[in-house]
């Protein structure tokens, strides 16, 4: 267990209560995606763990040392990438990544630099100044910055928020890469596709609670409706009376069927749909099934959480 | 202690200072001749000497108090505004080192470029008026009190401003007529003496006649008052900034 969240509460001065109690568990090597909509509490959570906002009360460990008590043992293991892009603008690149590590109390590693900064693509641009990087390398600064000081849990706070798609993936590949190497890693996003495509296990926070905790597969498989598509050898003019009333549908063009279950039930009702074709002497010709996204996943509890 | 986290942040803001090293080292340089210019030679003139010394020779304490004082307070106030502006603040704040190790940082690099630029209009000002430093010890512990306490008043004010216009409120509003009205450029026994009395109100006169005291061996106020003055505000900034850190005032939420 890397980190462990107790009860965690945050209250700010204003009253608001960002953090209703949250507690959570990350093993080592993980890859977990907090997703929520704005203001869900996502950011307060990291700033909290990482020793920028003050918790109200409950308890954080990283490795088993207590952010509060233990603060600099804990912070040595965290590395965090803000989700604003926060960088002196007439800094170089290099000077502000051996910054970083000096505050992590670690002495300059020219070695570690350079292996860093050509990982994110960065050390041709060693010597710029942040103010001429695009958006892209500045926030690739800011993930070697976070990484300098070699932390195993690392913190990315929507990392790919208002960035383009190709930039977005080689994001993503730079995860992967962090995964390979062991850094267990906690990003917050509501970009659903992002989850979907990187992350072990999935947290649900709106309103400030962790509303669902799950490994992605089986959230996607415990909440994901499937829909069977049925491919018809002969167009058919109308559905037979007995499905039309088991929720099949018959496409415009009468040569495919949609059937939609969830895969929450014990019965589907796949193999009766079947037989009931075979006997209306439907052939099919192809059958395949889609899964519901994390997006329809996400916004189904989001929901059901306001109602 | 996190030594390496210290070091770093010293280094990084003496950096911002090397970056604009010409306009560190002109500045002072320029308006100290200036000074000479203006107060030396135009009014000097008619003054000659003030308790046996040149004027010249009498406004150099003054010259490098106004300097230091201003520099101290507002290198001071930016090195640590300038995180919370730009949203830089949250490395320091999830880094391992507790509070007094980012003070010494900021404070220790925010008083080193006070006292470069203490240093720079001493020599300065030794090109055009003869000067002789009585005490050398008592001149370097005041002006290095000065830069330590003002770099600290500046720190909190740092914290304390919610823009760059709160930032220059008191070293424009409060610092600099302080000083110009605590003693730089004449004697307290050269006032009227309501004006006389008025004046040990203003606390940056014990800071100016102790230094000059190290100068020439006179003052306007006993050396002793002066040393307390200069410790008393030093302490003061101090316990400020223990309750900031120990609140999290206007750092953390």
């Amino acid at each position: 267990m890397l980190l462990e969240v107790n009860e965690l509460r945050k209250t700010y001065a204003t009253g608001f209560e960002a953090l209703k109690g949250i507690s959570l568990k990350v093993n080592n090597g993980e890859i977990l995606a907090l997703l929520g909509p704005n203001g869900a509490g996502k950011t307060s959570l990291i700033s909290t763990i990482c020793g920028i906002t003050n918790p109200s009360s409950g308890s954080v460990s990283i490795d088993g040392y207590d952010i509060s008590k233990n603060f600099r043992d804990a912070r040595k293991l965290v590395g965090l990438v803000p989700q604003d892009i926060t960088l002196e603008p007439f800094e170089k690149v290099l000077n502000t990544v051996n910054f970083s590590r000096g505050l992590f109390g670690k002495k300059k590693d020219d070695a570690l630099t350079e292996k860093v900064l050509t990982k994110l693509s960065l050390w041709e641009k060693r010597d710029s100044r942040i103010m001429e990087l695009s958006g892209g390398m500045k926030r690739r600064v800011l993930i070697a910055k976070a990484l300098i000081h070699e932390p195993r849990l690392l913190f990315l706070d929507e990392p790919t928020a208002s960035v383009d798609v190709e930039l977005r993936q080689s994001m993503w590949n730079v995860v992967a890469d962090l995964k390979r190497d062991g850094v267990t890693i906690i990003l917050t996003t509501h970009y659903i596709e992002e989850a979907e495509a990187i992350a072990d296990r999935v947290g649900i926070i709106n309103k400030g609670e962790l509303v669902l905790m799950e490994e992605k597969a089986s959230l996607m498989q415990k909440f994901g409706q499937k829909i069977l598509k049925i491919e018809l050898q002969r167009r058919l003019n109308k559905l037979p009376e007995e499905l039309s009333k088991k929720n099949v549908k018959l496409s415009g063009d009468g040569l495919s069927l949609t059937y939609i279950y969830d895969t929450k039930q014990k019965k589907t009702g796949i193999t009766k749909l079947l037989s009931d074709l075979s006997r209306s002497g439907i052939n099919l010709r192809d059958i395949q099934t889609d899964q519901s996204s994390l997006e329809e996943i996400f916004v189904n509890l989001v929901k059901e959480n306001m109602e | 202690m996190n030594f390496q986290a210290v070091k770093a942040i010293y280094f990084f803001e003496m950096a911002r200072f090397f970056r604009t090293l010409l306009q560190s080292f002109v500045s002072p340089v320029i308006s100290t001749s200036l000074y000479f210019v203006v107060f030396g030679t135009a009014i000097g003139s008619r003054i000659q000497e003030v308790e046996g010394i040149s004027y010249g020779a009498f406004i150099v304490p003054g010259l490098i108090m106004l300097s230091v004082m201003t520099q101290a307070t507002s290198n001071g106030s930016f090195g640590i505004y300038f995180p919370k502006f730009i949203g830089t603040i949250y490395e320091l704040l999830s880094a391992p080192i507790n509070y007094f190790e980012i003070l010494l940082g900021y404070v220790g690099a925010a008083a080193t470029k006070a006292l470069f630029i203490g240093l720079v209009i001493l020599v300065t000002a030794d090109i055009f008026v003869d000067l002789k430093i009585m005490y050398p010890v008592a001149m370097i512990l005041f002006l290095v009190l000065t830069c330590i306490s003002f770099s600290l008043l500046g720190f909190i004010l740092g914290i304390w401003a919610r823009n760059f216009e709160q930032l220059q409120l008191v070293p424009l509003l409060v610092v600099t007529p302080l000083v110009f009205l605590g003693g730089s450029f004449y004697s307290v026994s050269m006032l009227p003496p309501i004006w006389q009395k008025i004046t040990l109100f203003n606390p940056v006169v014990y800071l100016v006649s102790g230094f000059r005291w190290s100068f020439f061996g006179n003052a306007d106020v006993p050396i002793v008052v002066s040393l307390f003055a200069i410790s008393s505000f030093t302490i003061v900034c101090i316990v400020i900034v223990a309750w900031i850190f120990k609140t999290g005032w206007r750092i953390k939420q």
